[in-house]
């Protein structure tokens, strides 16, 4: 047990009016890991993640960062704690410019954001820091557009920038690459890999793709429960998880072939690849 | 740039306009002015519509009439005075309302407004129905005379630009690009650490102080505080005003008070004083379907169109 986990879930639990969306979650996130939470359409990933980030309370289980209870937290809380998520709709401030996005996040650590007497121009010295992290997500170009004149992509890599702006130290990516083209979302992917490089990352993610090409450790969800954990080989290789997603098949063996190629058939992967 | 000298025109216009214009309108318009750009800062800067905004403006009102009534503190002691009473119940106001959204939001204004509007109505320094009349305007910093119609417009006018000044810085300062990020992307400000309950509920208690600091001067001006500041009549009336303006811009508010104020006194005076509520009304409804920016808005997508 001399792992050192950034994140642990004992026995959450979320009931919805009775029905039980996540069911005795156990979760353990290894720290530098990227963590893949993957599962069909209806699995509870996205609850999970809600829980994580407390914008859901769980019914019962405990929640730990670095060993301490973040259960019963609030959400600002626990991202002053390091732990900031992404949303599967791209989160920027769309009337903001671009610089601006980014600077909301540098400006929290200034301790002048409630300062309104003062003149916004107190906040330019943090414009190069700014620039510095939108030219890593290759937008510094973009730095005095309008957000909401940004290709989706692009909002998306904005997303990242203003979140690598608080230095997390465990980012929860909920879908980042959700409703993208291909080339986009082999950008997102790489800037994922590039950001990952000291920190560790939760992600949940439909395009199985991006998830063999990502991930470290994988946990798949299925009804609200873990159904197995382990690496991309791991996984693909058990046969829980292809029923899971391709639903029963009946002796129907594709040796060889790689789990990504083989869930790409089923429908709902399809969607999400599309 | 382009903001300086809009100012600049404002400040020329400001010290101007009484040559050409009756004084007493002018306040009258000033007082809204102040009034809606208090409100606009938190519609349009926010994105929190509050429906009980007038319970700030009456609160100076009657604090500001019954100190200046009873006690002989000067008229600038009186007024800030009634500002910090409209800061006092908003920072108590802001702190229920701001824990829900939306209409929630509005409806629990609203709600806690009508709870004043009833103590205003029983309490015994409010003068009930009556209001408190002859309120007297007396001596600013104990030597210039308000009563002259003059001293009193210039005087409000001071008060008038500080406010609007103070709307403005803090729509432009550090505490104002996290009131812009929670009205963009309230979970994503929330996500990037910020307690967004804390930063409304500053922005409520700014914007009821400047309310409040509306009501006061307007007391003076008229030298009369009653139950219509207070009434849930005046909250609309403020809504009218900011949207037909334009929400969301720094002039909108000015022009939007400066067309609600002359149309009904333009109306008033005419035959068609009976039909007010259902002009006004009128005006909202088109407002709303033709033009959603406001005077203003629209006015700003034009030149953006033309030139």
């Amino acid at each position: 047990m001399s792992t050192d986990y950034v994140l642990q879930t004992t026995d959450l639990r979320k009931e919805f009016k009775g029905f039980t969306a996540v069911e005795d979650v156990n979760l353990n996130v290894r720290r530098g890991d990227i963590h893949a939470l993957i599962g069909p359409n209806g699995a509870g990933k996205t609850t999970v993640f809600n829980l994580l980030t407390k914008f859901l309370i769980p019914t019962s289980g405990k929640i730990l960062f670095n060993g301490q209870d973040i259960t019963t937290m609030k959400p600002a809380a626990i991202a002053r704690l390091g732990v900031i998520r992404s949303f599967q709709i791209s989160a920027v401030f769309p009337h903001l410019t671009v610089l601006e996005n980014v600077r909301v996040a540098l400006q929290r650590h200034e301790g002048n954001s409630f300062h309104f007497w003062k003149s916004e121009k107190v906040l330019d010295k943090l414009n190069d820091r700014a620039v510095e992290l939108l030219d890593d997500v290759g937008l510094a170009e973009f730095a005095n557009s309008k957000t909401v004149d940004l290709s989706y992509g692009r909002k998306r890599a904005l997303e990242i920038a203003t979140t690598l702006a608080l230095e997390p130290e465990l980012m929860l990516l909920d879908e980042p690459t959700q409703g993208m083209g291909h080339e986009d979302v082999d950008v997102v992917a790489d800037l994922i890999k590039r950001v990952s490089k000291d920190r560790t990352i939760l992600m949940v993610e439909h395009n199985l793709h991006v998830v063999s090409k990502l991930a470290d450790r994988i946990t798949v969800l299925q009804r609200g429960a873990i159904l197995t954990e382990g690496d991309y080989d791991t996984v693909s290789a058990d046969p829980r998880v292809r029923e899971a997603y391709l639903g029963v098949e009946e002796g129907e063996e594709v040796p060889g072939q790689s789990a990504a190629a083989k869930a790409s058939d089923s429908k709902d992967v399809q969607e999400a690849t599309a | 740039m382009q903001l300086n000298k809009s100012m600049i025109a404002l400040v020329v216009l400001g010290l101007l306009a009484p040559l050409a214009l009756y004084p007493v309108f002018l306040m009258k318009v000033l007082c809204f002015a102040l009034f809606a750009c208090a409100f606009n800062l938190l519609l349009g800067f926010v994105g929190l519509l509050s429906f009980g905004h007038a319970v700030f403006l009456g609160t100076g009102g009657y604090i500001t009439g019954y100190l200046m009534s009873t006690t002989g503190l000067t008229p600038e002691i009186s007024i800030l005075a009634g500002t910090l009473c409209a800061a006092a119940l908003g920072a108590v106001y802001g702190k229920l309302a701001v824990k829900r959204e939306g209409i929630y939001f509005a409806m629990v204004t609203l709600a806690l407004a009508q709870l004043m509007f009833f103590v205003y109505l029983q309490a015994p320094f409010t003068g009930g129905e009556d209001g408190l009349q002859g309120v007297p305007r007396g001596e600013l910093f104990g030597f210039i005379d308000l009563s002259d119609n003059m001293n009193m417009y210039y005087f409000v006018f001071a008060i008038f630009l500080f406010g609007f000044w103070l709307v403005n810085r803090t729509i432009h300062s550090p505490f104002g690009q996290i009131l812009k990020a929670i009205r963009e992307n309230e979970p994503r400000a929330i996500s990037l650490g910020y307690n967004v309950n804390d930063y409304k509920w500053a922005a409520f208690v700014i914007s009821a102080a400047l309310a409040g600091m509306a009501g006061s001067t307007k007391t003076l001006v008229f030298q009369l505080a009653s139950l219509n500041d207070v009434h849930w009549h005046m909250s609309g009336e403020v809504v009218l005003m900011t949207l037909l303006g334009g929400m969301g811009t720094i002039f909108g508010p000015i022009v939007g008070a400066a067309s609600v104020v002359g149309i009904q006194n333009y109306l008033s005076g005419g035959e068609l004083g009976n039909y007010i509520h259902i002009i006004m009304g009128l005006i909202f409804v088109v407002c709303v379907l033709a033009f959603r920016n406001g005077i203003v808005g629209e006015f700003h997508k034009l030149l953006k169109k033309n030139f």
